[in-house]
């Protein structure tokens, strides 16, 4: 008797199980959609037409883009907020993925305390990068901050600055609090891309005499580049992305004079704050900043992953 | 011999020196919102006099820090909870069943790794605006979860991946549905990777700036990073104050972090090694 009443039952559950099954992905592909995919894809049309505030005007092709490129201050304002990202990236390579290199690298040597140190370089990380604008932002203070105190205690009065006042050194003073703030991070990735390396291939390359500079140079970069790889699109991405840090610290304008403008600052003035040079808040050419913006990274990106995966193929 | 020691000690000198630059500026910012505005200003470097506690109880009473911290926690807390039940369900749907869409699926969920979603700000503001969320916390709980999604189908996918099927098979057959071994038999199992995304979006969610300061305009609404900006508008000039709500801003994450250090260093490059 129990036999076919089970035979009974059972498809009819499974056959509206199976239809449940589906129910799965769809609230987080629904959000994803609505609140990701959708708004940068907006971003593509608004570049297309032309803004009145935040009403829809007519449809006008590229005319965005060529105003971004060809008229006066767009295109000095775009060339010279490019160029400090550029500077961003570059600085940030060197010095902070440098230093970072080097830690980890002591870590990987059997340095004393290296669980402490692990977390002392990650602290700064878990700050709100506004927190970390602000903080230093106090640090730099020209008359009452901390370093130019400390400046002064080494009898070194004369290099004390304005580092934030003055155009020559606020990018720099921001590309170094950046670094501050990410190096703990760079230090974990290149640990782990360090570990990662068999502890034979080590072994062996010593017993083939080799040491130090060739050592580092043709066994140890070459077998941990996947993690180079990474973190160096992280970089390029934050570089290009930079925006907080300059907001916190030197404001929407990028002060003083555009000397600390990002693409992503100059961006936020023509979107909201209407200072991008028009005086009007202007969606049409932010859209079309954005959009120039996401090629840059997307296919910066693309590319070094590509990189990445054929290096990988090959050992 | 004694070069190799000479060598050692400087390694020691550089990694300890940098242990000072990370560190220093954390234990400024935090010794000085115990001092007064005028050991701040005379002699900034020193280590407290005095202690006193009375800047928190004034940064309490100017600025309304409660609501601020209020709201961190609920956005925090909501998106996370979100984030890590709806990008569960459907990494456990991506690993465990193909369908011809399948593999398109998860393409599609993995784009959103590259998708620099800041740039979709102006769209999504007026999305935002349309639903009646903008000045509502409900636009930056959507706006995190939404965004933490790609990271964490990520992450979860390839970990239910590494699970053995014939855990579900043996469920199956006590009569378990999908939902009972999706909740019962596997959720438990793949903890570890759920702390991952816990941890990668709480530190986001908690630390963001960007989107509160374009959807939110009501002081009672804003969340500590934002509140910052209210304080460092208004007291531009009390550092003792400026100090005190930095130290506030920071003070939960770090608690957070020692506790479970070693959680979060992992979980944050979790992402990044796979």
């Amino acid at each position: 008797m129990g036999v076919p009443e089970r035979e009974h039952v059972q498809p009819k559950r499974k056959s509206k199980a199976r239809w449940l099954l589906h129910l799965f992905p769809l609230p987080a592909f629904i959000l994803y959609t609505l609140f990701v995919v959708y708004p940068i894809l907006s971003a593509f049309t608004y570049s297309m037409y032309e803004w009145k505030g935040i009403a829809r005007g007519a449809f006008v092709g590229l005319q965005n883009f060529l105003t971004l490129f060809q008229v006066e201050p767009f295109n000095k304002l775009f060339w010279n907020a490019f160029g400090h990202n550029v500077i961003y990236f570059l600085v940030e390579m060197v010095v902070q993925n440098g230093i970072a290199f080097i830690l980890a690298f002591l870590i990987y040597r059997k340095i004393r305390g290296a669980g402490f140190l692990k977390i002392a370089y990650f602290m700064p990380r878990l700050l709100s990068v506004i927190v970390v604008g602000f903080l230093w932002k106090l640090i730099l203070n020209p008359n009452y901050g901390a370093l130019n105190t400390f400046l002064a205690k080494l009898g070194l009065e004369e290099w004390a600055k304005p580092w934030l006042g003055d155009p020559d050194t606020a990018l720099l003073a921001i590309i170094l609090v950046n670094c501050w703030f990410g190096i703990g991070f760079a230090v974990l990735i290149f640990l782990a891309g360090l570990q990662s390396i068999p502890e034979e291939l080590i072994e062996a390359a010593r017993l083939d005499g080799a040491k130090g500079i060739t050592m580092l140079g043709r066994i140890i970069l070459p077998l941990m580049m996947p993690s180079i790889t990474i973190m160096t699109i992280f970089t390029f991405i934050q570089a290009f992305e930079a925006f907080e840090l300059v907001y916190a610290m030197q404001g929407s304008m990028g002060e003083p004079f555009h000397s600390t403008d990002t693409l992503a600052v100059y961006f936020y003035r023509l979107a909201f704050s209407g200072s991008g040079g028009a005086g009007d808040v202007s969606i049409g050419l932010g859209s079309a900043l954005a959009v120039v913006l996401f090629f840059i990274v997307a296919s910066v990106s693309a590319f070094s992953l590509r990189v990445m995966r054929k290096r990988e193929i090959q050992h | 011999m004694r070069a190799g020691i000479g060598r050692r000690s400087l390694q020691y000198l550089f990694a300890y020196l940098f242990v000072l630059v990370a560190l220093y500026p954390i234990v400024l910012m935090v010794s000085s919102s115990v001092k007064t505005n005028a050991e701040i200003f005379t002699s900034p470097l020193a280590l407290p006099k005095t202690f006193s506690l009375d800047t928190y109880r004034k940064l309490w009473e100017v600025v309304p820090f409660a609501d601020f911290l209020m709201n961190s926690v609920v956005v925090s807390v909501t998106s996370v909870l979100l984030i890590t039940v709806t990008s569960a369900m459907a990494a456990f749907y991506l690993a465990r069943f193909s369908y011809r869409w399948t593999g398109l699926l998860y393409f599609f969920f993995l784009l959103g790794l590259m998708i620099p979603i800041k740039l979709g700000i102006v769209p999504l503001f007026l999305l935002m605006k349309k639903l009646g969320l903008l000045n509502s916390l409900w636009s930056l709980i959507l706006i995190y979860t939404a965004s933490g999604i790609p990271i964490s189908v990520f992450i979860l996918t390839g970990f239910f991946r590494t699970l053995p099927v014939e855990l579900e098979e043996a469920a199956r057959i006590d009569g378990c549905n999908h939902f009972q071994v999706f909740w019962r038999v596997l959720l438990p199992l793949i903890r570890p990777a759920l702390g991952t995304v816990v941890i990668i979006n709480f530190i986001h969610a908690w630390n963001d700036f960007f989107f509160p300061l374009i959807f939110i305009q009501d002081e009672a609404l804003k969340t500590i990073p934002v509140g910052m900006m209210v304080l460092f508008g208004e007291y531009e000039t009390d550092w003792s104050l400026l100090f005190a709500g930095l130290t506030l801003s920071a003070l939960p994450m770090i608690a957070v972090f020692l506790i479970a250090s070693r959680q979060f260093m992992e979980g944050l490059t979790a992402g990044a090694v796979k």
